[in-house]
Order: structure tokens, then sequence, then C-alpha cells
């Protein structure tokens, strides 16, 4: 079974800043790390190997240091990592990264599965797993939790809802977005961190992977950021004082103004 | 989308059979033949053959838009089982003061098997027009059948605007769609507005986990997509009266290919209600200390009749499943009631947590940081306060009990006259 993994390196920290002049995130200074659903792809596309045999290879498109976070994932065990580093892919949302993304992918060429982090935590989409399904003309499962079975033909995989789990056959070749609790991810061993400092990652251009520039980057993103501003939180944090009995009967009466005890009294 | 074999051009070389990654593509006689029915369209046949350019792939392209010909805002009218999730409501009313601001129609997109009865809800709600998509394949959601059923419509009719509800569906479903059309997608706006001068739809939405918000635009491409979160906007009034159109889809053009299938649903047991679309949610965090003092919080929450969240630490130590879990690596929320306790409030957790309308935190520590966002803040035991409150509560009910019973006025209060 040959998998691709597609991760993204976050900021460590949500406490980020904006360039006023071009209303996009300013990302350096701050410390990065992989995208944490990432890490179950990761793992799901390990353990996959284990058992069906195959190549895992990670994809990521961002600036050089990116490398670091593909590194993390080959001490992983993964055995390829590339990387898309181009100016050109500078300020994609998420279409624009899907069809960069997907263009890649046709260059590796041949995959039964790909597997990508529910969400990203930054930017906290979802939707360049299922838009890169769709620009490779292949099938999607988001939200994947469990993974029952796995064919040459198909998966069968559970996939988070509103009120349960619903267990969604897959034909494949195809792309599961994956969630916490599909797996434990595991740490890397200092032998796999000793290979994956040895190993290298291939960086692709823009014209590496032949992508046509007006749909990468920010001239190939429909939407635009026109402003961001930093929410004020209204909050009063009154504490209240007084014996536990006090307390709690202060609450359970602003409870009542607040109309809640009449709904739950129904 | 089309792919076809210049026959003058190929020479048998097989470089696209192994390129195919999809196997959709023979050699016979030196020429290549593409198996339309395997075949994705992804153009790697069309790379692998630059020497000889005996591949042509034509791809739509809808990047010449005429903004002036795409009217109306739709709304996805998401339902399950012959029930319309409560976001489509929501949608239809916000979606009602748009389409009012910009003059044009306020359409809903209603899909599933024998579902026709719901649209007279959705006109009462708000819609002027239904699309009505009714088949056996569309009985349960499929990525696959609802993206043809939804871009057909859309290529169809032009709308301006299109709504989805951020729900399991939604953010499964609209990627899909917008990747399909080469449009823009803003996800989970917590605000949508009309520009006054340019008539764009303004899309704002938390960023970073709600410490910046962003406003979004999709100014050249239409129709502007954008997912809301079940329980941002409230939901439209109910007319019985409103009068509307029910439009059927046409299946003429469509051929629903289905490449996943729905085998079975496990629900989540009764007691654990989904945190998504609570009124009030009771979450626990590390320190209730230990997995046992955990059914105080479901106590609360039964109390409340809300929800019961938890912390990440409680999700990783296996004290409560995941799915309940509120946080960035969980679930955002924003119920009428939140009330933490014990819990202390990393900003993973309160991400995912602080729009909510009133918030309760509990916890030992008063340098907590769950503090700074809460409205009513008890320095305390959670296991001292938590049972309390169930107490004071249960007591306040009992008391509203005895008040409606005794409405009648013929005797007195008198869990009133104790207090």
């Amino acid at each position: 079974m040959n998998i691709i993994v597609c991760v993204k390196q976050v900021p460590d920290t949500l406490e980020v800043s904006v360039d006023k002049q071009t209303n996009t995130l300013i990302r350096e200074g701050v410390e990065s790390v992989i995208n944490p659903f990432d890490l179950y792809a990761v793992e799901e596309a390990m353990r996959l190997r284990e058992q069906h045999g195959g190549t895992v290879t990670v994809l990521s498109m961002g600036p050089s240091q990116v490398v670091d976070t593909l590194r993390d994932a080959l001490s992983m065990g993964v055995e390829k990592g590339i990387l898309l580093c181009d100016v050109g892919f500078a300020g994609a949302d998420t279409l624009a990264t899907s069809y960069t993304l997907a263009t890649a992918i046709k260059k590796i060429g041949i995959f039964d599965l790909i597997i990508c982090g529910r969400q990203a935590v930054d930017g906290d989409t979802a939707h360049v797993g299922p838009s890169l399904a769709e620009k490779l003309g292949i099938p999607h499962v988001s939200c994947v939790i469990k993974i029952h079975e796995v064919t040459d033909k198909y998966m069968v995989t559970g996939r988070m809802t509103e009120d349960g789990i619903e267990k969604v056959k897959l034909s494949l070749p195809g792309l599961i977005t994956v969630s916490k609790g599909i797996n434990e991810p595991r740490q890397p061993s200092l032998r796999g961190k000793i290979t994956a400092a040895r190993r290298d990652i291939e960086v692709w251009t823009a014209a590496d992977i032949a992508a046509d520039s007006n749909k990468i980057g920010l001239k190939g993103s429909p939407t635009q950021v026109i402003n961001m501003t930093t929410p004020e939180h209204h909050r009063a944090g009154q504490i209240l004082e007084g014996p536990v009995q006090q307390q709690v009967a202060d609450l359970v009466s602003t409870f009542s103004r607040a109309k809640i005890l009449q709904r739950s009294a129904k | 989308m089309s792919i076809r074999i210049i026959e003058q051009r190929c020479v048998g070389c097989k470089l696209c059979v192994r390129a195919c990654p999809f196997g959709a593509i023979t050699v016979t006689k030196k020429l290549a033949r593409i198996d339309v029915t395997k075949c994705n369209f992804c153009g790697i046949c069309v790379d692998a053959c630059k020497k000889y350019n005996a591949i042509e792939l034509i791809r739509e392209n809808v990047h010449t838009v005429d903004k002036s010909k795409y009217k109306g805002v739709w709304v996805f009218a998401e339902q399950k089982g012959g029930k319309v999730a409560g976001v489509t409501f929501e949608l239809l009313g916000q979606g009602r003061q748009l389409a009012d601001k910009l003059a044009e129609p306020l359409c809903a997109m209603l899909l599933g098997n024998q579902v026709g009865e719901l649209a007279r809800e959705l006109i009462c709600s708000g819609a002027d027009k239904v699309y009505l998509a009714e088949s056996g394949q569309l009985e349960v959601f499929i990525e696959d059948t609802f993206t043809e059923v939804i871009t057909g419509l859309i290529r169809e009719h032009k709308p301006n605007i299109v709504l989805f509800g951020a729900t399991a569906v939604g953010r499964s479903l609209a990627p899909r769609v917008a990747s399909r059309l080469e449009t823009g997608l803003t996800a989970d706006c917590t605000g949508l507005e009309i520009d006054p001068q340019t008539r764009d739809l303004l899309q704002t939405r938390p960023a970073f986990g709600g410490n910046l918000m962003a406003t979004i635009v999709c100014p050249n491409h239409r129709p502007q997509m954008a997912s809301v979160r079940p329980r941002v906007f409230k939901p439209a009034r109910h007319d019985g009266l409103r009068m509307g159109r029910i439009i059927k889809f046409d299946y003429k053009h469509h051929t629903l290919t289905q490449r996943a299938q729905l085998l079975a649903v496990v629900k989540d047991s009764a007691k654990t209600t989904g945190i998504a679309d609570a009124d009030v949610i009771v979450a626990g965090g590390l320190g209730l200390g230990k997995a046992e003092n955990f059914t105080i919080i479901e106590r609360l929450a039964d109390a409340l009749r809300g929800a019961v969240g938890a912390s990440r630490g409680v999700v990783d130590s296996g004290w409560f499943p995941y799915a309940h879990q509120v946080g960035q690596t969980g679930k955002t929320v924003c119920p009428k009631l939140y009330i933490a306790c014990g819990i202390s409030g990393a900003i993973q957790h309160l991400v995912g947590m602080q729009s909510s309308e009133i918030i309760v935190a509990i916890n030992k520590d008063p340098k907590a940081p769950i503090f700074n966002v809460a409205d009513y803040c008890i320095v305390g035991d959670v296991l001292e306060v938590v049972p309390a409150l169930i107490k004071e509560i249960q007591r306040m009910q009992t008391s509203k009990r005895t008040e409606r019973v005794v409405a009648g006025g013929w005797v007195e209060n008198q869990s009133l006259s104790m207090l």
C-alpha cells in the first residue's frame, strides 16, 4: 500500500501577530511544530505500512524551515519527505493549497491512499483534505477515528459525526482525514532521529511540479483576507464570595435570571 | 471534463500506461486507449506524454465571472432521517437578511429520499424557493452523490452566495463543492454582512483559535461560499402562511456515481448527549482528582439537562470519551451556559469555549487562567462546590414546580415563603 501523508507546519503558540500591510500572519520568530492532527495521520500511515507493506511519503508546502517538520515525520519511520517550496506558493488559501498538493501528488504518481489530519490548528478550516480529494478525482471520508478493514480495492472506516460513528466503506485510491482517537502517535526513537537526520528531503518548486502560476499562491486564491482585528472579550468576571452554600445560591439565581432553569425544569 | 488520445500523435510507447494511477489506459496495436469509467481526469498522463503531446484533457473553465449573472442566497438544507438540522434554520434566518439586503431570492437545497414534505418547513422559515433532489441514492449523505447534485444545481442556477452548516456533513461537503466549482470558501463564519459598496459578502471568522478575527472576501469568483457553525445565528422565525416554490432537480444530465458507502451507524449512547448543539455544557478537568469523581460532572449536567464536556487532560487519561473533548484538538462550542469544573484553562481549552454566552468557572487555584474568561468565578474545591450546586438546582426546580402547581392561587407558595 502506497500512502502519501500531507502535513502542515503550524506555530507552537496561538498568540500571533499580523502583518498590517499584507494582512497575512507573521510566522517568523514563533517556534513551529507539526500540526497535532497530522501526527495521527503519520502514525496511521506507519501502522498501515507495517500491516500491509508499501511506502509512506510525507508531503508539505511551506517555507524552507518546514524541512524540520518533515524530518520529525521521518524520525517516526517514514522513508520519504517532499517539500513544496516556492515564493509563488505563498499566500495560498485552501483552494490554491489543494491545487498545489494535487499537482505534486500527480508528479509522485502512484498511490493507494492519502491521509491528512482532520484540520490544521492554525487555519482550522478542515478544507484541504476534501478539496484535495476533489482535485485528484478520488473519493474521501473526513474525520476518521477508526480503520476497520483494508483491502487493495477499498477500506472500511469509522467517521465521527455529531451523534455517533458512521461506518463508511471507501473505494481506493481514496483520501481520509483522521482525528484524534484513531491512534496514539509513537515517539521517535533515537535511531529514527539519526536516520531521519541523514535522509535527504526533496524540495520541489512550482516549475518542478509544472504548476499553473494562475492557480497557486495568492494569485490562485479566490478568498482574500481584508481585515484582521483582535476581539475584545467582555467578561464581568464576578467572584462569588461567602460560604459554599451562599456561592451556589447566588450562582443558581443567575441561572434563573438567564432562564436556564426554566428550560431544564420542563 | 473530457479526455482523448490524438491518434495521429500516439506512438504506443506506454509511458502513459505506467503513469496512470488508476489503471485506466491500455495500449493495443500501438495505440493508447483510455477507459473513461476508470479515468479520474487527473491529467498525470498528459504530463507523461509531453514528448508526443498525444493526450488532450479539456477542463471546464469557470474563471471569467460575470457577477451580474449570479443571483440569490442559497442555503444547504441539511436533514437526517427526515428531520431538518437545527443549523439549517439558523442559516435561513441569516440568509433572509442577506437576501433582503441584496434584493435577491433566498433558496434552499434539499437532498434526500422522500423528504419533499420538509420543503414546506423551509419555506415557512424564509425560503422563496426550494430545490428538491430526491433519490434512493441520496437517502444517506455520501460526498460523491451530494457534490454531484449540488454542483449541478449551482452551475445551472448560478447563485451569488451559498451557505452550509459547519457540521460533520457540511465540513466534508462544502470544500468538495467549492473545489469542483473553483471558488472560495470561508470556514466557520461568525459574521456575514453585505459590503454596501461592492455588494460582496463580508465573511468574519475567528482565526488562531479566536485570538484574531479575520474578515474575508471572495471578490472575483462566484458563488461566494461560507460555512457557519451551529448556534452562531438565531433561527428564522416560522411563518406558517409563507408561500414559496418547490423546484425538482432534473437528473437528465447527471449520473450519480458513488465510491463510498454507509454501512452502519453506531449512535452515541443517550446519556452522552452531543456537545455541538447543547444549550448547557458542564465540563470537567483533571482538578476532579480521579476518574470516579467525574460522575458529579454527569450529575450536574443531568440536573441542568445539559451535555458533558471534558478537558484534553481528562480525555487523555481515559476518564471520558474523546467525542466530548472541548478545545483546540476537540470541539469548539458556544452554549448558553458553560460550567468549567476543575479546568485550569490552558489556551487550547479556552479557544474551544470562550465564545459561550455565560461562563462559570469553579477552581481551587485563584490564579487559574480559566477565571480570565469567566463571568462567574467560584474559588473552591470542585468536589465540594459541584454537589452543593446540584442540590441547590434541584431545590429550586422543585420549588418552581410547586409554584406552577399552585398557580391557581388558592394556597400560599410554601417553598417561596420558606426562603
